[in-house]
């Protein structure tokens, strides 16, 4: 471990008349210290009690409860699953989100991959080119989804007119059935794949030359000096961006929330409809925990996988 | 010259002209793909109400009304919704920092009894997606237990649940363990208490440290929606994000203006980035997958 031993702060080094003290000293300083530790960490215990163990606890007891703020919470058992799973929009809440994530790695997942690959071997503009595919990610998501929607818009939007001009046909986007899916993870690909492009970058860097060098000696074209020289040397990132991805796109929120409303079965997604039983029209708290503790379930096994992964990282 | 890539010099050489025009294509297309939507959103902001509205979008506004900025603050409230966002963010950064600098610290120095129990349970909580804390959170804002305050549509609402960042905890952590234990311990013999060397010796060698967390945090307040958008339902006490989410559909907002409104919220993220546009990325890649 790279903590320092804990002979560096503790006694064995305080000055000779503490050491001849013996025990009782070190017992008393030891006191203190946890004292003052406990008195700095106060504060902090006192958030993560409150804001992330209690709920926590609070949010699985509560799927088991009926709680609508106004009256003292009940316990109803397993009702609100039951209502959850004969809601009709909760199928097509799960199928949309699974959609919206595969959809997503898709477009979002090669791209970022393959855009680090390409300015890893561009010699001039390099920290240009970084800040630009960084933009999009620093834009508060609010102004991303907008600007999008007037892009989207049949009428004057940016995209038909484009498509007019080179005598394309044009797209109804979002407000298609058939496209607003994919106009959501076009949005949600653009505004994200700066950070990943980043990490890539960082991870191509570590990739030692002589690798492509005794590949290239070999014969391998450049193809095949990415399939067995970049990708297995980048596996482990590979595999952590693609866990946060699908952690991240599961959440989905802004997107349909922002693009195509509350209501709009063609894309409500889990994060929207746990909004929608909690927030507007119902007030269902124990629903809406209800369906984000199996969200949950599934989300932390990806997690755990996550953490139990990057616990070592080099 | 760097180390070798994927092609290598020789052969970069050798094509000198295809890698002249795939490093011009990736120019057009990066500033096409990236830089032109902002550019349509600075200029569509001066834009007359018609000229946004027609069916051939102008790549150079005909009608300059650079007012419509003016406007957008003065009548669409933009500046009183920026001074809130200003206000969580320097506030929550200021208690992000002071709260979990304090924790990294006693448990990387102090080494209290079950401190690894307490580091372990606040790391766990990295394991929470923001999904499932969502509805129970917002159930602790508006009676938080024990003390019975309902922080909907104050300023707390946001800053105490974001002081409890382990990851914040983790970074800092790490990297109070690697300072010299020499050098902490000397200040403990000239006297100084467990606070005094927090801040003489600790925090001005954690300066680069420092920076990464604060820069993310106060980023992290400005682009959060989510969140706000549940605990801050009065429209006087909003975000700007959550402002220009509620103004987007009103009636009375003509395009141009909310367009400015957008240029308004994007400028400070933007200002930020160029600033400490190689904190931000380096602190990107080192930090991502150590989490």
């Amino acid at each position: 471990m790279a903590v320092l031993t804990a002979g560096a702060t503790r006694p064995a080094t305080a000055p000779a008349p503490a050491r001849r003290a013996g025990r009782g000293a070190r017992l008393r300083r030891r006191l203190a210290d946890n004292l003052t530790a406990y008195t700095f960490m106060a504060a902090g215990l006192a958030c993560f009690a409150l804001f992330s163990w209690y709920p926590l606890v609070r949010g699985v007891l509560l799927s088991f409860q009926q709680d609508n703020l106004v009256t003292p919470p009940t316990w109803v058992g397993l009702d609100n699953f039951r209502h959850l799973f004969a809601d009709p929009l909760f199928p097509i809440a799960c199928r949309n989100t699974l959609q919206f994530t595969g959809l997503a790695l898709v477009f979002g997942y090669v791209l970022p991959f393959a855009i680090a690959v390409l300015l890893n071997e561009l010699r001039h503009l390099r920290g240009f080119f970084r800040v630009l595919v960084y933009l999009p990610v620093m834009l508060p998501p609010i102004v991303t989804v907008l600007l999008w929607k007037y892009f989207y818009d049949p009428g004057s939007g940016l995209f038909n007119s484009a498509l007019r001009a080179v005598h394309l046909p044009t797209s109804q986007w979002t407000q298609s059935p058939t496209t607003a899916m994919v106009s959501l993870v076009l949005v949600s690909t653009w505004s994200n794949l700066g950070s990943a492009t980043i990490i890539y970058l960082a991870g191509l860097q570590t990739i030692p030359g002589e690798l492509y060098e005794a590949a290239e000696l070999d014969g391998a074209g450049v193809w095949r000096r990415i399939r067995h020289v970049t990708v297995p040397q980048l596996r482990f990132v590979l595999l952590v961006m693609l866990l946060l991805q699908v952690v991240a796109t599961m959440q989905v929120f802004i997107e349909p929330y922002q693009l195509t409303g509350t209501t709009d079965p063609n894309t409500i997604t889990v994060m929207v409809l746990i909004y929608r039983y909690a927030f507007t029209v119902n007030y269902d708290f124990g629903l809406a925990a209800a369906m984000s503790l199996l969200l949950f379930a599934v989300l932390g096994a990806f997690s755990a996988l996550y953490l139990w992964l990057t616990r070592e990282a080099p | 010259m760097t180390t070798r890539t994927l092609v290598s010099a020789a052969d970069l050489a050798r094509h000198r002209t295809a890698y002249r025009a795939v490093l011009g294509a990736v120019t057009a297309l990066f500033l096409l793909a990236f830089a032109f939507p902002l550019y349509w959103m600075v200029t569509g902001a001066v834009k007359s109400p018609a000229e946004l509205g027609q069916p051939t979008p102008t790549l150079i506004p005909q009608t300059f009304r650079p007012a419509n900025y003016a406007d957008a603050w003065q009548s669409l409230q933009i500046a009183h919704f920026f001074a809130n966002t200003v206000k969580y963010a320097v506030g929550g950064w200021l208690i992000q920092v002071t709260v979990d600098v304090l924790v990294a610290y006693a448990l990387s120095r102090l080494r209290p009894v079950l401190g690894r129990v307490v580091l372990g349970a606040m790391l766990a909580s990295l394991m929470l997606p923001a999904a499932a804390l969502l509805v129970p959170a917002y159930l602790t804002v508006v009676d938080v237990p024990l003390v019975h305050a309902n922080l909907l549509n104050t300023p707390w609402a946001l800053w105490l649940p974001g002081a409890a960042n382990a990851f914040n905890i983790y970074v800092l952590k790490r990297f109070f363990d690697q300072l010299p234990g020499d050098l902490l311990d000397a200040a403990a013999i000239d006297g100084a208490g467990r606070l005094r060397t927090l801040w003489s010796i600790v925090l001005p060698l954690s300066r680069p440290i420092l920076a990464v967390v604060s820069i993310f945090a106060v980023v992290g307040i400005w682009k959060d929606f989510l969140w706000p958008l549940l605990v801050l339902q009065d429209p006087r006490s909003q975000t700007l994000s959550v402002a220009l989410s509620r103004l987007s559909t009103a009636s009375y907002v003509t395009p141009n203006e909310l367009l400015a409104g957008l240029v308004i919220a994007s400028l400070p993220m933007l200002a930020v980035f160029l600033a400490f546009q190689r904190h931000i990325l380096s602190g990107l890649s080192a930090g991502s997958l150590k989490g």
